[in-house]
């Protein structure tokens, strides 16, 4: 009783597989422990980055939980499509089906909640203040509580492994499938809270980047100004704000059904299982747009530094991505025009479907109109863009044609379905935020990556994206289905075995990332950025040095143009040291975050168990958390002109400007500039 | 209202740029997170919209709701917004009995709201009318019961903004707070409203 569901029985023992994997987990976890105790960072770690409420630092960490769940999603494909390629003529492979189902489920929720969105609001907390020359959030202790919500899911979905099972419902969590009758076990109330959780920390983001864009902003930047990834952030953030309550809604109409029996989406007493579908698209495809927009400003930010051009129509991407925002609040059904709904709303949904597509086209020739005529760089960052308008292209196609109702009643759930979305969230979302990621690298750390490792993780990634699905369209075509266990059909084995193929492509590609970051972190002399403009950019984010002081910027600038940077760099005032400083006003860290998502993780492990006694502990915690947080009134102070000046020289000495010179900066406009910044522009 | 937050600002830091957590800002982040509460009920209604037919060969709307008595409950809440306008109105004159005398006749208001529904639950449900009876219930109860935990928060948070002025008096913080809290107020009035008419009413028909 004491302990509600949870018994000895919840840990697998007899999976071998699963011990594996958790004691490879656990060793690795050890060795980290090890290694921080060792060098004692352990006060480091707490002090500078746990419990900081600097977006930059935040941004890093979002980033950190994505790379590690991008491991632990791909380890979850890779033993898909290792089963799939075993399981055939008779063989049961390796997983059995009741493993099998939860290996996908939690490779589908990893990828899209714990993966993508995580790297998404990483770049976004990266980059966002930095581009509207702001110096932190509006909120920066929301900021990381959002994080800290987010690593709590991470948490118990982790757990999930070695205590008590996931969900085997799909990522989508269908009832009556994901009713208690059909699903017992403990399974989907990890599904339910990890979602929970991270979906509040996620609607808390959007709230606070929203009210930075809208009230932060540097004096002069008009909104039609903002830098183009800012504004796809906000489009995103928007969506995030219309959408995620509706997961939040149905997500606790599935617990009542769960816990108290209620019967919203049960298949008696009046329940309607297809509200719950309606409702979860009604999230499920704006949240796509919310994975692919910021990824699409990624692309625009890439595409006009390295051809050194101005974005061509800055106008109109804005307004295609609002266009694409809001159409993509109307096109939900198309995840199931085979519920049945008549041919008049699906043809309504169709026909929305495809119009998305117009927008869309409008962002692709706006980029090959950025390129013409250019001078393109055939950087890392170029090589994922210029792949993504391959690949997006033709995810973009076959949706178009999955979008008839009629060819979609032939493909449904079929591997032609998988094929579509993965060329899409993969050609378009993971290779923006690879992108994106080689891109401001050298801003957020002060070294650039190894282009050469780099371009070899790009073609790994990208040849071995079209071995392992484009063999799925095919597939999709000769009938198989998805979420299959085993298969019987000897014509299907080739392509499965090109899929298996093209998976240990995209681990090289992976590996190569992972030894990409090592070797560049070996070689950090060698790649080093002082200028803290590496790429000749264009937009505030590359004003400031690598990595940008706490403070973000020394003086806030001012913004007379779209590309900001540009325009300060050709009217060489790029690099001058105002007559003086005014003292800057920070907030300070705080630990209520890390404390807050603790108990959320106490409260969601409880509630997953039945332990009531544990849910009250926990809820309690979250609330003296906050009301201490609230109360606490040791939270901003001023930095110091003094300060600001030394750390300011310093990077002034770095870019070769003559610091003495700047002393007498009082007695006249001394704003001849220093000759090394010009040869920096000319780079 | 944000520039009413905006005149008793001074008292705080005040460089030239941008503060964090300042009045202006946090109220708008409280608007934007009201229209994510919004569309929380709009999902919730959504169900109840869809379901509401779904009696499950039980009782529907018009066998259980008492109108008269749901117009009291109604009144009530409506009540206490007034009254919570008026704590506002002597916040910002900066009368702090004044404030906390309102804020405990709207705490009353507020209490004999979820009290009534709290009543009007306890029988539905000893009279066999429980949410386990039929989609119908359960997404009346559902609806009803969120805008309930809302209200109960916001008793809680008035709660704790009574016991702040009483501690510190009327700072530009809790100035600050009182008018996000007030927005939540009323916003939660609005919505009943709604759960009135598309509840209540339209079921008793
Ligand atoms: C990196 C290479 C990847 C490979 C090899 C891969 C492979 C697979 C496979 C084999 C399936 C199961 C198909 C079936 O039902 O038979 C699957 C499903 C899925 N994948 Fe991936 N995937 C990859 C990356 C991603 C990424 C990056 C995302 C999202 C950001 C993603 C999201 C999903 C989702 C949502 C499902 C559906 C899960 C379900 O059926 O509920 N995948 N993937
Ligand atoms: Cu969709």
């Amino acid at each position: 009783m004491l302990l509600g569901k949870l018994t000895l029985d919840a840990i697998p023992f007899h999976e071998p597989i699963i011990m594996g994997a958790l004691s490879g987990a656990g060793l690795m976890g050890l060795v980290v422990f090890a290694l921080i105790t060792k060098f004692g960072k352990w006060g480091y770690l707490w002090k500078e980055w746990l419990t900081s409420v600097d977006h930059k630092k935040i941004g890093v960490m979002y980033i950190v939980v994505a790379l590690i769940m991008l491991l632990r999603g791909f380890a979850d494909a890779a033993m898909m499509r290792t089963q799939l390629a075993l399981a055939t003529n008779g063989h049961m492979g390796i997983f059995p089906p009741e493993h099998y189902d939860q290996i996908f489920t939690a490779h589908g929720v990893i990828m899209i909640i714990f993966m993508a969105m995580p790297f998404m609001t990483g770049l976004m907390n990266i980059v966002v203040p930095l581009q509207v020359g702001a110096r932190d959030v509006a909120f920066p202790f929301l900021n990381s509580l959002s994080f800290w919500l987010l690593v709590s899911a991470v948490v118990l979905v982790n757990l999930s492994l070695g205590v008590g099972e996931f969900a085997r419902t799909g990522w989508v969590a269908y009832p009556p499938l994901s009713e208690l009758s059909y699903s017992p076990g403990v399974g989907v109330d990890y599904y339910i809270w990890a979602l929970q959780i991270s979906g509040i920390g996620t609607t808390l983001t959007a709230i606070n980047f929203l009210v930075t864009i809208i009230k932060m902003r540097a004096p002069g930047l008009k909104l039609m100004q903002i830098p183009i990834f800012t504004w796809t952030c906000t489009w995103a953030n928007v969506l995030i704000v219309a959408s995620f309550p509706i997961l939040t809604g149905v997500l606790a109409m599935l617990s009542l059904d769960r816990y108290l029996d209620f019967h919203f989406f049960t298949s008696e007493a009046g329940g309607n299982p297809m509200m719950y579908i309606n409702l979860f698209w009604a999230w499920g495809h704006p949240e796509v747009y919310i994975l692919v927009l910021p990824a699409f400003g990624i692309f625009s930010e890439v595409i006009s530094t390295f051809s050194g051009k101005r974005l061509f129509g800055h106008t109109s991407m804005i307004i295609a991505s609002g266009v694409i925002s809001v159409l993509g609040f109307i096109v939900w059904l198309h995840h199931f025009f085979t519920m049945g709904s008549g041919a008049d709303v699906n043809a309504f949904f169709g026909i929305a479907t495809m119009i998305i597509s117009v927008p869309t086209g409008v962002k692709l020739f706006n980029w090959l109109f950025t390129i013409y005529r250019g001078r393109l760089r055939f950087t890392t960052p170029v090589l994922w863009t210029l792949g993504f308008m391959v690949t997006f292209s033709i995810g973009g196609m076959t949706g178009v044609l999955l979008a008839v109702p009629g060819a979609d009643f032939l493909l449904h759930n079929s591997l032609f379905l998988i094929a579509h979305f993965h060329n899409t969230i993969i050609g378009g979302a993971v290779f923006g935020y690879l992108a994106g990621f080689t891109f401001w690298f050298p801003k957020a750390f002060g070294f650039k990556l190894n282009e050469k490792i780099g371009k070899a993780a790009f073609w790994f990634w990208q040849s071995g994206f079209f071995f392992a699905f484009v063999p799925l369209y095919v597939l999709g075509f000769l009938g198989m289905t998805r979420r299959l266990n085993h298969t019987d059909n000897p014509a299907w084995d080739p392509w499965l075995y090109v899929a298996l193929f093209g998976a240990v492509l995209v681990a090289c590609g992976i590996a190569c990332q992972l030894l990409q970051i090592v070797v560049s972190l070996r070689d950090r002399k060698k790649l080093v950025d002082e200028t803290g403009d590496p790429w000749n950019g264009h937009t505030l984010e590359w004003s400031t040095s690598s990595p940008p002081p706490f403070y973000n910027f020394a003086v806030v600038p001012q913004v007379h143009d779209i590309d900001a940077f540009t325009d300060m760099k050709e009217k060489g005032i790029a690099y001058v040291a105002p007559a003086k400083y005014a003292p800057i006003h920070m907030p300070k860290n705080t630990s209520a975050g890390v404390y807050i998502g603790a108990f959320c993780t106490v409260f969601g492990f409880a509630m997953i168990w039945h332990i009531w006694w544990l849910a009250i502990v926990g809820f309690v915690g979250i609330l003296a958390s906050m009301l201490a947080r609230a109360y606490d009134n040791d939270i901003d102070y001023y930095v110091q002109p003094e300060e600001i000046e030394r750390i300011e020289r310093q990077r002034l000495a770095k870019l070769g400007i003559d610091v003495e010179r700047y002393d007498e900066r009082d007695t006249g406009k001394s704003a001849a500039r220093p000759s090394k910044a010009k040869t920096l522009e000319q780079v | 209202m944000a520039s009413n937050a905006n005149l008793v600002h001074g008292a705080h830091a005040h460089d030239e740029h941008e503060h964090h957590d300042s009045g202006p800002s946090t109220v708008l982040g409280f608007w934007i997170y009201l229209m994510t509460d919004c569309i929380l009920f709009a999902s919730a209604f959504a169900a109840y919209a869809v379901l509401f037919g779904n009696v499950n060969g039980g009782v529907s709307g018009k066998d259980i709701f008492e109108l008269k008595y749901v117009l009291v409950e109604t009144f009530a809440l409506l009540f206490s917004s007034i009254t919570y306008g008026f704590a506002m109105i002597s916040a910002h004159k900066g009368n702090k009995s004044a404030v906390l005398g309102w804020l405990a006749v709207t705490f009353l208001f507020g209490a004999t709201f979820i009290g009534m529904e709290l009543n009007e639950f306890h029988h539905l449900i000893a009279e066999g009318h429980g949410p386990q009876t039929s989609a119908f219930l359960s997404s009346f109860f559902a609806l009803v019961g969120l805008h309930g935990l809302h209200v109960t928060a916001g008793l809680v948070w008035m709660a704790v903004m009574m016991t702040e002025v009483v501690k510190t008096g009327l700072t530009s913080r809790s100035l600050t707070r009182l008018n996000c809290l007030s927005l939540f107020w009323h916003f939660l009035d609005i919505v009943w409203i709604c759960v009135f008419t598309v509840v209540y009413l339209k079921g008793a028909m």
